[in-house]
């Protein structure tokens, strides 16, 4: 360490005992952002594994009902009857697929692991504003998904199984779906969790006001920055009117108030309106950092700056703005005046001009570019084209008149996982591939990743795509047993290709942990910035040590200058000072 | 990477100068501090989520007030609103000697403000004791939060208001403990001027719930 970069590193407060640390205080109970950014995504990936499980149960059930699930005669009663399930186990088991997928994968994973990983090393800080809080809001995650799981452990009671939407009465009243200390649970389990981001949001926003490296201003934040500061608002201000709602809900539950029942004099609908309220914001919070990091991502492997940078910022925050006001487009079918209908069809509608500002602006992005097709830019353009046929079905759904045709139809299911797998998922494996140097210290495989990237596309749309065609052939989404009712019986065999290629794309998924597993102890070493990118966690030794930098980078660019034709290298880093000659002729 | 001469970029999309500052930058080699302190703004923020947890129980309770024929329903007893009334002004009273408490402090840092801050701690307890009191008589009126939804409103909205005065005369009694001790002088401020803030929140909270369940 040079002299200049060990002063810089002990100004900062919680250096000196660096050295000191033990096991418990670096690898468990640490302050440090970029532990707690793995914890949470050793976390997300864990439970990645369970919702995928539960996902394959799911569609076993649908292609081939009532026959009995290979490897599942282990599991008790009443989730699995000797490897049959039964209508409430079939409950349960979506119900739990999605709850898992969104509250334990997708948010841990975008927001808790990047979020967490990336903002301090991309706005050039040694750690977020508040350490203590940051590892509390990791605990008490993790203590919420425990009190999640538990719910799978209730003898005699199969877990939550009012689906993610929890609608009253079907939550409220416990002789509805049999379920009782399971449904309390999953409410107890999310208001912890509502905690628990509620640190973290306020931890990310302090840090990207306050804590920004000198010269980096609002307009040279990454766009993946510009993402996770817009998610965080909207956690901050979506989440506790979940929380308020899920309160309201357990004392339904447990308490003998009737505020959503209707027998008691209560209202299910006020229900619907503040989850909508708090759930069509939270779709946004898990697509947009995923929008943010394929937006660097583009940059980076097109060699060519970002087209439209401010239009990308205005435009995520134009969508988060816009998604407060269209929660009522969940709900055309619960009986809303029709003019309050058409007003939210309409805002709904408008969100299309940002999204498609978004769209343009990755291809122009694109086009002309030296795009080199490593693996993170593959799944960076998955997550594009993806994202584009999920928005595109997303219209016809804010349509009144079609949504009344496809309402609780496959044809929502084939929507939601165009966007948060197609959107969401394919946006996490970008960033793990692209930033698994940074993380670990050493490269992944890229042999091995295009392995895996190009079964689960294929099998990811053999997989879901065919659910547009059985939603607007009328499939009812969450019922048990399609064979029930004749008029699905000619489309079975579409139902059986989903679930082979749903079984295709589970399969797919072990080449990445394979090399996820087999990168992190022998994968190449990673140099500092392996793919020549210009933003400031390059700057970091990789793994970036406590502190991050030794001395705090000064910004002195946008984070896009690649191919500039000021320096004769095809990027330019955030950090690097020109010659004032050079500098100057910029300016012309 | 092979530099590629394929795209030829227009001068004006060039990054912009390095003198050029970019919005909200502090400018290189500078130390500044930020406007807003990290404590303040993380409780600024903290209070722009308990304000949407509030707005959402309102709306539901502007619902059910809205939605029934007869408010309190039938059987159901009306509240107190004369006591509330002067409860009202005992917490408005606590919320003046906090102001006058964080004021003086901010006048000079280490400035004698025990009497005021012990007023506050006299006065918020003594909004909690009246409330507290209120609540058994409205129990033995037969108002519970299973009664009816009117009750159900009332005891979660006022109850989770009481719960965060509970928590701010908990604050600010670690906060005197500071005072008292002389922990936060010279620069006293920040603890005071966060503790009051908070306090502030919480009176001005209890105000619109005021009007919305005992007057509307
Ligand atoms: C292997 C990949 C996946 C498969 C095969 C799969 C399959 C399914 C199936 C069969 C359903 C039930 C549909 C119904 O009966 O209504 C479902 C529902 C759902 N899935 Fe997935 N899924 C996968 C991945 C994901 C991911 C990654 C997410 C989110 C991040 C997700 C979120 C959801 C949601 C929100 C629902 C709605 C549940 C409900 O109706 O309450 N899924 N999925
Ligand atoms: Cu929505």
């Amino acid at each position: 360490m040079s002299e200049t970069a060990a002063v810089g590193a002990h100004a900062h407060g919680a250096h000196a005992e660096h050295h000191e640390l033990g096991f418990i205080r670096t690898y468990v109970f640490s302050t440090d952002h970029k532990m707690i950014g793995r914890q949470f995504l050793f976390m997300g990936l864990f439970m990645m594994i369970l919702g995928g499980l539960l996902a394959l149960l799911v569609r076993w059930q649908l292609a081939w009902p009532e026959s009995e699930v290979p490897f599942t005669q282990w599991i008790p009663e009443p989730h699995m009857y000797a490897g049959h399930m039964d209508a409430a186990a079939y409950n349960s088991f979506f119900t739990m697929h999605a709850t898992i997928m969104i509250f334990f994968v997708v948010m841990p994973i975008l927001v808790g692991a990047f979020g967490n990983f990336l903002i301090p090393l991309m706005i050039g800080t040694r750690d977020m504003a508040f350490p203590l809080l940051n590892m509390l809001s990791f605990w008490i995650a993790l203590f919420s998904g425990f009190i999640m799981l538990a719910g799978f452990c209730i003898p005699g009671e199969t877990h939550a199984a009012s689906g993610w939407t929890a609608y009253s009465p079907l939550a409220a009243v416990p002789a509805f779906t049999g379920v009782n200390a399971g449904q309390n649970l999953w409410c107890i389990s999310l208001i912890v969790l509502g905690i628990s981001s509620l640190m973290g949001s306020i931890n990310y926003i302090t840090t990207i006001i306050n804590m920004r490296a000198p010269g980096m201003g609002f307009f040279r934040l990454p766009l993946t920055i510009w993402a996770l500061f817009i998610v965080a608002i909207l956690l901050l201000l979506a989440l506790p009117v979940l929380t308020g709602a899920l309160a309201m809900l357990l004392f339904d539950r447990m308490a003998g108030t009737s505020f959503f029942q209707p027998a008691g004099g209560g209202e299910p609908l006020l229900w619907q309106h503040l989850f909508w309220f708090f759930g069509h914001p939270e779709v946004y919070i898990l697509i947009l950092p995923a929008m943010g990091i394929a937006s660097d991502i583009l940059s980076v492997f097109s060699r060519k700056p970002i087209f439209g940078y401010r239009a990308m910022a205005f435009s995520m925050i134009g969508i988060a703005f816009l998604s407060w006001i269209v929660w009522g487009h969940h709900m055309f079918q619960s009986g809303m005046n029709p003019a309050l209908g058409t007003t939210f069809m309409i805002s709904t509608m408008v969100i299309a001009v940002p999204s498609a500002i978004k769209t343009f602006n990755w291809l122009g992005t694109l086009w002309g570019g030296n795009i080199i097709f490593s693996v993170p830019m593959l799944n960076a353009l998955a997550f594009v084209s993806m994202f584009v046929i999920g928005g595109l079905s997303g219209i016809y759904m804010a349509s009144t008149p079609v949504d009344i045709f496809i309402h609780d139809t496959y044809f929502i299911v084939a929507h939601i996982h165009y966007v948060v797998f197609g959107g969401s998922v394919f946006g996490i494996f970008a960033a793990v591939y692209f930033w698994f140097p940074k993380m670990f210290g050493r490269m992944m495989n890229e042999t091995l990743g295009k392995i895996h990237f190009w079964p689960t596309f294929l099998a990811f749309n053999g997989t879901f795509f065919p659910m547009h065609i059985l939603g607007i052939g009328g499939h009812m989404r969450r019922i048990y047993n399609p064979l029930q009712y004749d008029f699905l019986k000619p489309m079975q065999p579409i139902n059986v290709f989903i679930t082979v290629s749903a079984l295709c794309l589970g399969v797919a998924q072990i080449p990445f942990v394979i090399n996820f597993f087999w990168s992190l102890f022998a994968g190449k070493k990673a140099t500092i910035n392996p793919w020549n990118a210009n933003t400031l966690e390059w700057d970091a030794p990789s793994p970036p040590p406590h502190g991050n930098f030794g001395e705090i980078p000064t910004v002195y660019r946008g984070p896009y200058e690649y191919s500039s034709p000021l320096v004769p290298e095809d990027f330019l880093p955030q950090s690097r000072k020109l010659a004032p000659e050079v500098s100057a002729r910029a300016s012309h | 990477m092979a530099a590629s001469p394929a795209i030829q970029i227009a001068p004006k999309l060039l990054a912009p100068a390095e003198s050029q500052v970019d919005f909200g930058a502090r400018p290189p080699g500078t130390r500044s501090e930020p406007p807003v302190a990290n404590a303040r703004l993380a409780l600024l923020l903290f209070m722009a989520t308990e304000t949407m947890l509030f707005a959402g129980l309102m709306g539901i309770f502007v619902v059910f007030r809205v939605g029934s024929r007869a408010w309190p329903p039938v059987g159901q007893p009306y509240l107190p609103i004369a006591v509330t009334w002067i409860n009202t002004a005992i917490l408005m009273a606590s919320g003046w000697t906090m102001w006058r408490a964080a004021a003086a402090n901010r006048r000079s840092a280490g400035a004698h403000i025990g009497t005021d801050l012990s007023a506050t701690f006299a006065l918020g307890s003594l909004f909690l004791a009246v409330q507290g009191f209120e609540w058994v008589r409205l129990i033995h009126h037969g108002l519970t939060l299973s009664s009816s939804v009117y009750g159900g409103t009332f005891y979660i909205l006022i109850g989770l208001h009481a719960l965060h005065v509970i928590g701010a005369v908990g604050w600010l009694a670690v906060v005197m403990r500071g005072v008292s001790r002389g922990r936060y002088a010279p620069a006293s401020s920040q603890a005071v001027g966060l503790c009051g803030m908070y306090w502030g929140y919480v009176c001005a909270l209890w105000l619109v719930l005021f009007w919305l369940a005992y007057l509307m």
